[in-house]
């Protein structure tokens, strides 16, 4: 019913688009996979009327058409579910679904009863289930997400392009939306599902089309393709999937929390009374939905903010109350989680950001002013050493890709023999392979000796690397697991509150 | 003794709903201002042109039709309301040309619009009435009378002289409170300084919703000085505003941005204000009694900001262009 022929797509620098062709059939669930960067988005943004092709043609049920706005697009039938929500947390349900095609009364009066009603039977026709008068800021992540199916739905779309849907959902919710996707499919509505999460694609899709560097390596049904097939699709080369995870003797306790509350905002704890001691030689994980602590957490122990009850440690040394310089120079390496803000200092060069905290160390000194020749030779030697795609290290660090940003902090924070390492969120945003070598560099440390806490809303990820695994939900660790203790499903029960271990049962260290 | 019972007179509360009424209005214009997400610190200088057009108008209509002011008196007042309202909403599209199309920094530009205010009304001044800093006396609208409380002495001081402003702008809160909460334009102005990003996903015109609020909130801020110059003073001078519009601005942030809210702090401020205008036998120089209203703003807003839920894209520009 959708036929792209050549669509081609240039932006300044980079053809994003190159001719793709791409064929979705009415009443399939169609997946676009493909890595960063390989033009899934730009294509769906086509689609949509967000962005103008520079050639080729779109044809909607055999007719061609021109889709200038996302007006066009949903005239057309055409509805995108975005992957950052374009909700507003202080409307409900129901006011968020109707904002720009209201039902209106007299002097534009809101018909309320009429609007939450017909949200109601929407909700209802697919099983979906939702309060249309609760306030959207009350909402799970998931039932937001719902929300915006809704709203897709009531302005009569037939076809709904889902971007990386899946990307902010605890399992849980993953299968509760795959539930509603299949039923929308029986409905008789067109899925285009955008993923770069394998199984999830081969489960839920009736078709993949796979995007490589803006052009399309193929179509292929989902049923008797494997994983590793697609993988080699989308990255051009065989992928290991599974990364080696060699047994380490831990060491010493490095890192220890002994029952750390911080403060949050209004009455209640951000962290409450979490304990825990990570030892050499080990990754500790810690999963959970964003925004159950784990940021507030790790800025206590960086020392970025005030620590009101309990004791950090530090290879046995107290620094509960020690600045950030402080901890940092005792050897504690910290990726944060929002390299643009707390990283990368962008406007400067890569070659500052890479000692960046370090700057003042004797070798980089020459008496009171930065010696630029030592710093730059350093810079060049890291460059080569992780691998940092650039033109030059005099480049500000906002010109570089997310990935080699990444890698800039990678670099920095491995560099200064640290003994702990604090990761959040260390792979977010990136692609196969940029994440791959991340998640390299972590087991590289680990097997170094050094004391790993990784912090990751991406489950699969704290599943293979970490040696045990600590959930957090609403500022407290609800749950402590040895490696190939729990399954996805039993950690997402955790994430969600539905379920806890009693205080006392966690796995001390072995 | 004597001192705390005349802080409760009839004749004092009857002063307070009197200066309260400025403060209301302006409060109100900048309710909508914000919360289609456009910081307006603008108003006193909007107002400044509204007492100054007010009494323009005013005045000028009564000069060129002398005979049907004759016959209907209220008209020269309700023409400077007109009047002063235009001007309002005249000013107040400057701010919104710079702040929403040019995406200038909100502050700055109300810091100039009130600056500008000052010199512009001063040179209009002469231009009109050939003196710097003053106009001659205006006429204010018929007052009203409540009916049969007129006649209990006991009630006089708030029962008789009540300017017809003073109902019309009570009303005006609950129409806005209705508009806001109730209409198709209410939501989507406050979707628009909520999240303008996911508002323009929906197809919604950003520009134009922020430009409409902008431009109500100029029409409330005149229609505030027009009340100072036509209702209260019968005439304008230089400064007569008095920092009323920053009042009006506290009074929006401890109304929670929301009328029936701004109705109840600019009561309370208003009657402060009517306070530092009566109390003249305290032991205290006059001046700290002056500076009291400002004060209990600057409380007030210490004690309340933490809990104040102000739009969540107030103050920030909002372009296309932008991920």
């Amino acid at each position: 019913m959708i036929v792209l022929r050549g669509i081609t797509k240039r932006f300044p620098g980079v053809v994003a688009n190159d001719h793709i062709d791409l064929e979705v059939r009415r009443g399939e669930i169609h997946a676009l996979v493909g890595e960063n960067g390989a033009g899934k988005s730009t294509l769906m943004r086509i689609l949509y009327g967000l962005y103008q092709p520079d050639e080729g043609t779109i044809e909607v049920n055999g007719r061609p058409v021109v889709i200038d706005s996302p007006r066009t697009a949903l005239a057309l039938g055409i509805g995108m579910v975005h992957q950052h929500f374009m909700l507003i947390p202080r409307f409900t349900v129901a006011e968020n679904v109707i904002l720009g095609s209201e039902p209106a009364g007299a002097f534009g009066r809101l018909q309320r009863r009429e609007a939450e009603e017909r949200v109601r039977e929407l909700c209802q026709q697919y099983g979906f289930a939702l309060d249309p008068a609760a306030e959207v800021s009350t909402l799970s992540v998931g039932e937001q997400q719902r929300v915006e199916i809704i709203k897709v739905l009531y302005r009569g779309a037939g076809v709904l392009i889902l971007d990386e849907p899946t990307a902010v959902l605890v399992p849980q919710e993953v299968d509760e939306l795959f539930v509603n996707l299949r039923r929308l499919r029986e409905q008789g509505k067109t899925i285009i599902f955008i993923s770069h999460m394998l199984d999830e694609v081969l489960e839920i899709s009736d078709r993949i089309t796979v995007l490589r560097r803006g052009r399309v390596v193929g179509t292929v049904p989902a049923a008797g393709t494997t994983k590793s097939q697609l993988a080699e699709m989308m990255v051009g080369r065989p992928v290991l999937l599974e990364l080696e995870h060699p047994p380490v003797m831990p060491g010493d306790v490095r890192l220890e929390a002994r029952d750390i509350t911080v403060a949050g905002r209004g009455g209640k704890p951000a962290v409450h009374r979490v304990s825990l001691a990570v030892r050499a030689g080990e990754i500790y994980g810690i999963a959970g939905v964003e925004g159950n602590g784990q940021t507030e957490f790790v800025e206590a122990l960086v020392g970025l903010r005030p620590v009101i009850s309990g004791q950090i440690l530090i290879d046995g040394q107290e620094v509960t109350h020690a600045t950030a310089r402080a901890v940092r120079l005792l050897g504690v390496a910290n990726i944060p989680e929002d390299r643009h803000r707390r990283g990368l200092v962008l406007p400067m060069a890569v070659w500052e950001n890479v000692v960046l905290g370090h700057h003042a160390r004797r070798q980089f000194l020459n008496g009171a002013f930065v010696d630029r020749q030592a710093v730059e030779s350093f810079a060049d030697k890291q460059v080569e050493k992780f691998d940092i795609r650039l033109s030059s290290i005099d480049v500000p660090a906002l010109a570089l890709s997310g990935g080699n940003q990444q890698k800039v902090i990678v670099a920095r924070e491995f560099s200064f023999s640290p003994k702990v390492l604090i990761a959040a969120q260390p792979t977010r945003g990136l692609d196969i392979g940029a994440t791959e070598f991340v998640e390299r560099q972590l087991l590289e440390a680990r097997a170094n000796g050094m004391a790993v806490l990784l912090i990751s809303a991406n489950l699969e990820e704290v599943l293979s690397l970490s040696d045990r695994i600590g959930v957090m939900y609403s500022g407290e660790l609800v749950a402590e697991f040895r490696r190939g203790e729990a399954t996805p499903q039993e950690l997402g029960l955790y994430m969600t509150g539905t379920r806890r271990q009693t205080a006392g049962t966690g796995v001390s260290p072995s | 003794m004597e001192t705390l019972v005349s802080l409760l007179t009839l004749a004092l509360i009857a002063s307070a709903i009197r200066v309260t009424m400025p403060i209301l209005l302006a409060a109100l214009g900048a309710v909508y201002s914000e919360r289609g997400g456009v910081i307006n610190i603008g108003l006193e200088g909007i107002m400044i042109m509204g007492t100054l057009f007010g009494a323009v108008g005013d005045y000028v209509f009564a000069q060129r039709f002398p005979g049907l002011v004759e016959s209907v008196p209220d008209l020269a007042p309700a023409a400077g309301v007109l009047v002063a309202i235009l001007a309002g909403v005249l000013f107040a599209l400057i701010h919104a040309v710079v702040t929403v199309t040019f995406r200038v920094d909100q502050i700055i530009s109300g810091v100039a619009l009130n600056l500008l205010a000052v010199g512009a009304a001063r040179f209009l001044n002469i231009l009109f009435f050939e003196v710097s800093t003053q106009s001659p006396g205006v006429s204010g609208f018929t007052p009203l009378n409540i009916p049969i409380l007129k006649d209990i002495p006991a009630l006089e001081p708030i029962a008789t002289s009540i300017s017809p402003m003073i109902p019309a702008a009570l009303l005006l809160v609950l129409i806005s409170h209705w508009v806001l909460l109730r209409t198709r334009f209410g939501l989507r102005l406050r979707a628009v300084g909520e999240h303008p990003l996911a508002a323009d996903t929906l197809g919604i015109n950003v520009i134009r919703t922020r430009y409409a609020g902008v431009m109500i909130s100029g029409a409330f801020a005149g229609m505030a000085g027009a009340y100072l110059a036509i209702e209260q003073a019968h005439l304008y001078f230089e400064g007569m505003t008095q920092g009323r519009g920053f009042i009006a601005l506290a009074a929006m942030i401890f109304g929670n941005w929301w009328p029936l809210g701004a109705l109840g702090a600019s009561a309370l401020f208003g009657y402060f204000d009517a306070l530092s205008l009566r109390v003249v036998r305290l032991p205290v120089p006059s001046q700290f009694i002056n500076v009291l209203p400002h004060i209990v703003s600057i409380l007030v807003l210490a004690g309340f900001v933490r809990r104040a839920q102000p739009p969540a894209a107030d103050g920030i520009p909002y372009s296309k262009e932008e991920e």
